[in-house]
């Protein structure tokens, strides 16, 4: 098997460059392509990545395979392998740190100015806020994100906007806390939105829907935003 | 040499529950808090916690009541987890996780609004006389998530100073023997950096690298308690490893014992659910080392399935398609993509995988480090302790499911709140000299240095198999005798590490390097303390000592890495308020 990684160390690479490695695969076994950069590590220690639950659940080693983000982790080499070749990049639209570790700083800081914890200033009582099942399920598709990154780097309207678009992961979590009934600061949750960048930038491309890893719908849940700005205008 | 140096009012070595609970705590009193950690916060371990947090809240059963839970906890640590720390954690546990709910933590909901509980392994209703409870609060199978998620948000909003991907290297203490902070590298940009602290607490989780196959994830390698070994501290019952009775097979990864909760069941290649034989009450609900060792039995019995006969299988079907996908569906998804089974139409092949690490650097009940000198206890001044990293000890032998997410929950609370008294009186301790500073950094100048030596991915494969060979679900005096011998000669080699590798940004080679040189030092606890502690108790069990010791060895074990050899300590039978539970035989 092929596999075509992307190089870049900022203290000996004047530019980044394409390696292309081929390794042995082990017979019988479909390995992730998180197994794979494993075994080419092994070999050559100066590759770099960043991978930790090995599991999809972690977030760490989303990155760009043969096109398409994903985790690495958890994507097999049969899946996106073609003609038994794999090229493997960093999450696109980011500063290169180094190899396939990117800088998330922009990402983060969109993350961070949603607010993205409960605001509810009326004072609890001794045990939990009652919530019903029902309500609970509305954040059901939405608090499971695991912030890899994959969808707001897959996304046009973030790649030329990271200042002013929120990206489709900040527009997630910053609907599931106005979906939370618990949450009593929706009112100011949407000014801080209503503005023509911070969510109506958002296309409707959907590329956040195709390569979310947990199956999530980010595009839905900014839709569900936009009809709550809209409704509080008129 | 000139280190940059960074100051704080605490710095906390880990973004994981513990240490995130215990940084929150601190920041939210407007104290100048670090939390450190070699990955961004939410890329930590306490993600892949999946069934829940145990705690009497009693919603599942107005009667709950957490002295059960405490009982329960007694006995399932196999009578050596202190009791006054079990009695802490049960009685303050309710608090805690309400204090969670109020945070936002998604928890799974009843009809009438309350948090979900699910019965989990080990529970018991009227202490042991009234059948099995349910008592594991959870958010779907996604709780540890949940909960990760919750903290780190909540740091946000209260401004905790985060240190992502800064890795801690050493302790570095001053000339009076205080904890006054770390040596650590900014990963990003390679700079070594000195962390000045008044009170610095590692809460650097687990360790289950040092096994070949684990349910724990690539970074948990034991870094604060291999600095604290360096340090010459003692460790306490590292040979208490807890293995998991259900990773998936092949894969390692966790399938949570709340599938066993929710109705599932254990098959051999018979489909014989052979859990009813070995614990005719609980079944597949027993300890988590009864279940453990009840499979591996099944397996060298030769009743196990698949081709090698090798595993055994989770059988989860007959609940239906609903409750599967419903209060399992991140089980779905790992059994789909690691098994390629859906399990709500074939079983999933599972095995006994290495998943918890019940000891660890011994504490007091505020996070306090305790060591030895000269057979007493002494309290370590600036060093704290919480969640896996820590052993208060609230598992003693075995922990039970659900147990852990309320210890980091509880003692990094505890933590942050007694450091937090101690920070109001004031600490005021001598700063570190260029000695001491240049002590810390002996290991990592070491290394940069090194041109001739071994390469780290060779070592880790042997002294992983060398755990797994020998200090695995059962145990053998002769052959962890072996097991030493190969240690004793892997000491110098992993000393020795050389990476060709040595520029500064984003270094991965680095990392692991330090990182294997700390699991080497956990692994190499955990064997002394296993061929040392000649009895079976909880987890720790042995062919050649296959009962119970009471007589010798009701206390924990206390290793010192400077001599290498154990020594006993007591275990604590006098909680406050309610009386003591005192060992009974332990069964299920």
């Amino acid at each position: 098997m092929l596999i075509s990684i992307y190089r870049y160390n900022p203290e000996t690479d004047r530019e980044p460059y394409m390696q292309d490695i081929d390794v042995d695969m082990p017979e019988g076994k479909d390995l992730m392509v998180l197994d794979v950069l494993n075994l080419i590590k092994e070999k050559d220690e100066t590759l770099s990545y960043r991978r930790s639950c090995r599991e999809g659940v972690c977030g760490s080693d989303g990155m760009n395979m043969n096109g398409k983000n994903g985790l690495a982790c958890i994507t097999p080499i049969s899946e996106v392998a073609k003609n038994n070749k794999l090229v493997v990049r960093p999450l696109p639209g980011l500063p290169v740190i180094r190899d396939l570790v990117v800088d998330m700083a922009i990402f983060y800081k969109q993350y961070e100015r949603i607010k993205p914890y409960l605001q509810n200033t009326t004072p609890a009582s001794g045990r939990e806020r009652l919530q019903s099942p029902e309500d609970r399920a509305k954040l059901d598709g939405l608090y499971e994100c695991i912030l890899c990154a994959c969808c707001s780097t897959s996304c046009p309207s973030f790649w030329w906007n990271p200042e002013k678009f929120v990206g489709p992961a900040g527009l997630l979590q910053a609907y599931r806390f106005l979906a939370d009934n618990r949450d009593e600061a929706t009112s100011e949750r949407l000014s801080e939105l209503d503005d023509p960048f911070s969510v109506f930038r958002c296309r409707g491309i959907m590329n956040c829907v195709s390569v979310c890893p947990k199956g999530l719908n980010p595009t839905k849940a900014i839709g569900h935003i936009r009809d709550m700005l809209l409704s509080r205008a008129t | 040499m000139n280190l940059r140096k960074l100051s704080f009012d605490a710095v906390v070595i880990g973004g994981g529950g513990a240490g995130m609970r215990a940084s929150l705590q601190m920041a939210k009193s407007g104290f100048k808090t670090a939390c450190l950690t070699k990955v961004f916060p939410t890329r930590s371990h306490t993600v892949s916690a999946q069934g829940g947090i145990t705690c009497a809240i009693a919603s599942a059963d107005p009667n709950d009541d957490w002295r059960w839970h405490m009982y329960d906890t007694v006995k399932g640590s196999d009578y050596i987890g202190d009791q006054d720390a079990i009695e802490y954690m049960c009685s303050v546990g309710p608090e805690a996780v309400y204090e969670l709910e109020h945070m936002g933590l998604p928890f799974s909901r009843t009809e009438n609004g309350r948090i979900y509980q699910r019965p989990f392994g080990g529970q018991s209703k009227d202490f042991g006389k009234g059948g099995q409870a349910a008592r594991t609060c959870a958010a779907a199978d996604r709780t540890g998530h949940a909960l990760l998620h919750t903290l780190y948000q909540n740091n946000l909003k209260n401004e905790t100073v985060f240190l992502n991907e800064w890795f801690a290297v050493d302790l570095v203490r001053n000339q009076d023997g205080v904890v006054v902070g770390v040596i650590a590298i900014e990963i990003e940009t390679g700079e070594v950096v000195f962390v000045e602290s008044k009170a610095t607490v590692l809460a650097t989780g687990g360790a289950g690298r040092i096994y070949a196959s684990t349910t724990n994830a690539h970074i948990n390698t034991g870094d604060g308690n291999a600095m604290a070994l360096r340090a010459g501290y003692a460790m306490q019952d590292m040979e208490m490893w807890q293995f998991h009775p259900t990773g998936i097979y092949g894969a390692g990864t966790l399938v949570t014992e709340g599938c066993r909760g929710e109705g599932g069941y254990l098959i051999n290649k018979d489909g014989e659910r052979f859990m009813e034989r070995y614990a005719p009450n609980a079944k597949d609900l027993a300890g988590r080392d009864v279940v453990a060792r009840s499979m591996m039995t099944e397996i060298l019995e030769g009743r196990g399935c698949g081709e090698m006969g090798d595993h055994v299988y989770l059988k989860l079907d007959h609940l239906g398609k609903e409750i599967v996908h419903s209060r399992l569906p991140g089980i779905t998804e790992l059994s789909k993509t690691f098994a390629h089974v859906d399990p709500a139409v074939n079983p999933i092949p599972v095995v006994p995988t290495c998943h918890y690490m019940m000891g660890g650097i011994p504490t007091n009940i505020n996070g306090q480090a305790i060591t030895r000198v000269n057979g007493e206890d002494q309290i370590i001044p600036g060093l704290y302790s919480c969640g896996e990293a820590a052993c208060v000890s609230v598992h003693g032998a075995n922990r039970l499911g659900g147990n852990s997410l309320l210890d980091l929950v509880v003692f990094g609370r505890a933590a942050g709140l007694f450091i937090e008294e101690q920070l109001h009186q004031g600490i005021d301790h001598r700063q570190a000299s260029e000695e001491d500073i240049s002590h810390a950094m002996s290991r990592l100048n070491r290394l940069d240095s090194n041109e001739k030596g071994e390469d780290t991915a060779t070592l880790k494969r042997e002294l992983q198999s060398c755990m797994q060979n020998y200090f695995g679900v059962f145990r053998d005096g002769d052959f962890m005798k072996k097991g030493r011998e190969e240690l004793s000669v892997m000491r110098g080699r992993i000393a020795n590490l050389v990476i060709q590798d040595k520029s500064k940004a984003f270094n991965t080679a680095r990392m692991e390097a330090l990182e294997l040189q700390n699991l080497f030092e956990i692994a190499e606890a955990t064997a002394i303390s296993s061929d040392e502690r000649t009895e079976s108790r909880g987890a720790h069990s042995r062919r050649d000592f296959p009962d119970r010791d009471d007589a010798n060895w009701l206390c924990h074990s206390l290793y010192d890495p400077i001599n290498q050899t154990l020594e006993k300590r007591d275990v604590n039978f006098t909680p406050k308020t309610v009386e003591t539970f005192e060992p009974k035989e332990r069964t299920y």
